[in-house]
């Protein structure tokens, strides 16, 4: 009952009185059938949870994406793949944990799978940098995707961080460097690349595992260009609005879907994946090997044409002056004597 | 972000740039041929009222002969010379901010420039509403900074050589990246590329802009990716990293220039350094993050005093842009 969150409250009280019919008949013993009690308990678990996770806010959905419970890269590795085995080091400077990587099977098919790794208590967290990685992560990245590359091995990559690594060595050895030049070298990989946002997709330490011919995200995963604390900090002063700011950001699976930044939605088992990993897998077994033969039927050319018209694709703006509207809403006083002007202008820009 | 300047008025905001430059938002400046002279119908028609009162404030505020202290040696420099001297102290080299359109003065021929894109603007696809909407933002900037955003972008001829040319301004928004930033450099570098034309980028930037979301990240991978197929092209990329510089575009296409440059004392680095000091609870060395720091760590090619920077970068493009045609030789 340790890991809990507020939402989830109702469900783990139920199920506590759940347990305790079933744990202590004796207690109840008046000769009394408690079968149906059970069953009544049972059905108002489901229920409540099924109203509880149909009806998630944002924040939710990011307290959800950092549940300390939630199957983190090492045991999709054991569940959805087979023969995992673990590859080490960058070659040049250290061997970074925040980040796991090596050959793996995925059905009959032979990948490579790399991840960023959180700890799941605080001896592994410390070895693991809590999940953020340091340039070495990055760059050990690039090196086994360029050896996929080398022997025609898709690469899929799970993607659960709060960030890159903030820290000074970091910066002495060019996190931001490690980052933009995977950015660039993903561009160009012949293999097919499947991302997956299993958890948190938290902004450049995310996406330099995520150039991908295929970007996929969990049901309860997020993925943001800055924490909702980070940008609560920012635009509202204080970090408290963390909910306000998750909510702003357009963060959630079905946002990301809606806004086109993601490809598919890999839906989880009712209350979120740790309630029931081997389900969570499956699905999310089942939604990669559909896009890996999807990929694999591509000739390379024509899947890095895609993958660039897909990245390339990414941006909203517009191309010619604010319309009266807009400035109406903008410049409220003078929109009514600039709307002729700014009509007349259009044109001329245009040319 | 406001760096309070030396002498600061109560109407014009505190943002280095603006204090020292001596043109009023909203006038063009006719010494700068080269440059397409700003939409003025567009400008003025958005921002009618504004300029008024901005003309106004400009008598009433800016004292005769405005002089500036500089931060560093605490001399007082005359504004005029401050501006020949493309915003460097004479007497210990402190370089000012500079804005995009005098820094692409200072580099490209004149009449040269092309600019690409320039009624490019943001808009609110997310329809972000924080402490202050994004629109409003944006309004706010269009007025302050008589730019339509964080980026020019175009091609011009430094010496003797066509490039491509795009640089950032901290003064619209903190030079954040949103897809009006990204949208005008991919095209930029799509063009130098189709072109075979060499790319200088030169950056200033706070990192990717919150305000556009995911949108905004996105943007690192899509000027990288752009980036990708101009060195497959085999054509020369030099970066040129400014005070301050920092986050989403220093880890994308500010990072991966086949030359990187910067200019001396500019605060350059991934995460800032608040967040680092909280992160770690640990002191940050002496002279962290500076160029300086930067280039004692193998992170950088060069640090180019900003006087200098256009010779240099004629001496690169010189250098890397002839063809030797050495493959030719050994095959034949």
């Amino acid at each position: 009952m340790k890991h809990q969150l507020d939402f989830e409250k109702p469900i783990i009280e139920l199920q506590g009185k759940l347990d305790d019919l079933r744990k202590h008949p004796e207690t109840h013993s008046m000769g009394v059938n408690f079968e149906e009690e059970i069953k009544l308990i049972e059905a108002k678990i489901e229920e409540t949870r099924r109203q509880i996770f149909s009806n998630l806010t944002p924040w939710q959905r990011v307290q959800l994406a950092r549940h300390p419970k939630r199957p983190y890269t090492l045991d999709y590795l054991r569940t959805a793949f087979t023969d995992f085995e673990e590859l080490h080091g960058d070659r040049l400077f250290a061997e970074d944990r925040a980040i796991v990587g090596g050959f793996a099977k995925l059905g009959d098919q032979r990948v490579v799978v790399l991840g960023t790794q959180k700890g799941r208590d605080t001896k592994e967290n410390i070895l693991r940098n809590f999940g953020s990685a340091h340039p070495e992560g990055y760059r050990k990245a690039l090196r086994l995707m360029r050896l996929a590359d080398k022997f025609g091995l898709p690469i899929i990559t799970l993607i659960d961080t709060a960030g890159a690594y903030p820290g000074i060595g970091a910066e002495e050895r060019h996190i931001a460097e490690a980052i933009a030049v995977n950015l660039r070298e993903m561009t160009l990989l012949d293999v097919p690349i499947i991302a997956t946002v299993i958890g948190e997709g938290g902004s450049g330490g995310a996406l330099g595992i995520g150039v991908a011919d295929r970007v996929l995200i969990m049901e309860n995963a997020y993925y943001s260009v800055i924490s909702p604390e980070g940008c609560a900090a920012i635009l509202w002063k204080e970090r408290s609005a963390a909910s306000k700011a998750a909510q702003a950001l357009k963060i959630t699976a079905k946002d990301l879907l809606h806004l086109k930044l993601v490809d598919e939605i890999v839906t989880e088992p009712l209350g979120g994946a740790h309630n029931d990993l081997t389900a969570a897998a499956a699905t999310l077994k089942q939604h990669l090997l559909k896009h890996l033969g999807e990929l694999q039927a591509l000739p390379a050319a024509e899947r890095l044409k895609q993958r660039y018209a897909k990245f390339r694709a990414h941006g909203h703006f517009l191309e010619r002056a604010p319309t009266p509207g807009e400035q109406a809403e903008t410049a409220r006083k003078s929109a009514r004597k600039s709307a002729a002007k700014s009509a007349a202008a259009i044109p001329a820009t245009a040319a | 972000m406001n760096l309070a300047g030396p002498m600061p008025t109560p109407y014009i905001p505190a943002m280095a740039t603006t204090i020292f430059t001596k043109k009023p938002p909203g006038v063009t400046d006719p010494t700068e041929p080269a440059l397409n002279s700003p939409p003025t119908e567009l400008q003025t028609a958005f921002v009618k009222k504004p300029k008024l009162t901005g003309s106004k404030k400009k008598k009433r505020d800016i004292p005769e002969g405005l002089w500036t202290k500089c931060p560093k040696c605490e001399t007082m420099l005359f504004d005029k010379e401050l501006d020949a001297n493309l915003k460097v102290c004479d007497k210990c080299a402190h370089h000012f901010s500079i804005g995009a359109r005098e820094r692409i003065h200072s580099l490209v021929e004149t009449c040269s420039f092309e600019e690409m894109d320039a009624q490019m603007i943001s808009v609110d696809v997310l329809g972000f509403t924080g402490a202050a909407s994004y629109k409003d933002k944006l309004a706010s900037n269009w007025k302050k900074t008589n730019l339509k955003d964080a980026v020019i972008t175009g091609i011009g001829k430094i010496g003797p050589h066509r490039a491509g040319l795009g640089v950032m301004d901290f003064s619209f928004l903190g030079g954040s990246m949103g897809s009006v930033v990204g949208e005008k450099l991919v095209r930029l570098i799509e063009r130098s590329t189709e072109k075979n034309l060499p790319i200088i980028i030169i950056s200033t930037s706070g990192g990717a802009r919150m305000y556009e979301g995911m949108f905004s990240l996105m943007q690192m991978a899509k000027t990288c990716a752009a980036l990708a197929y101009h060195a497959r092209a085999r054509l020369p990329y030099i970066s040129v990293l400014t005070n301050p510089d920092y986050a989403g575009v220093m880890a994308s296409y500010a990072s991966v220039g086949d030359l990187i440059l910067a200019e001396p004392g500019a605060f350059i680095g991934f995460a800032g350094p608040r967040v680092i000091k909280d992160t770690t609870q640990a002191d940050l060395p002496p002279g962290f993050q500076t160029a300086e720091f930067l280039l004692d760590h193998g992170l950088i090619d060069a640090i180019v005093p900003r006087k200098e920077m256009k010779a240099r970068l004629i001496g690169y493009l010189d250098f890397l842009t002839v063809r030797q045609n050495n493959s030719a030789a050994a095959t034949a």
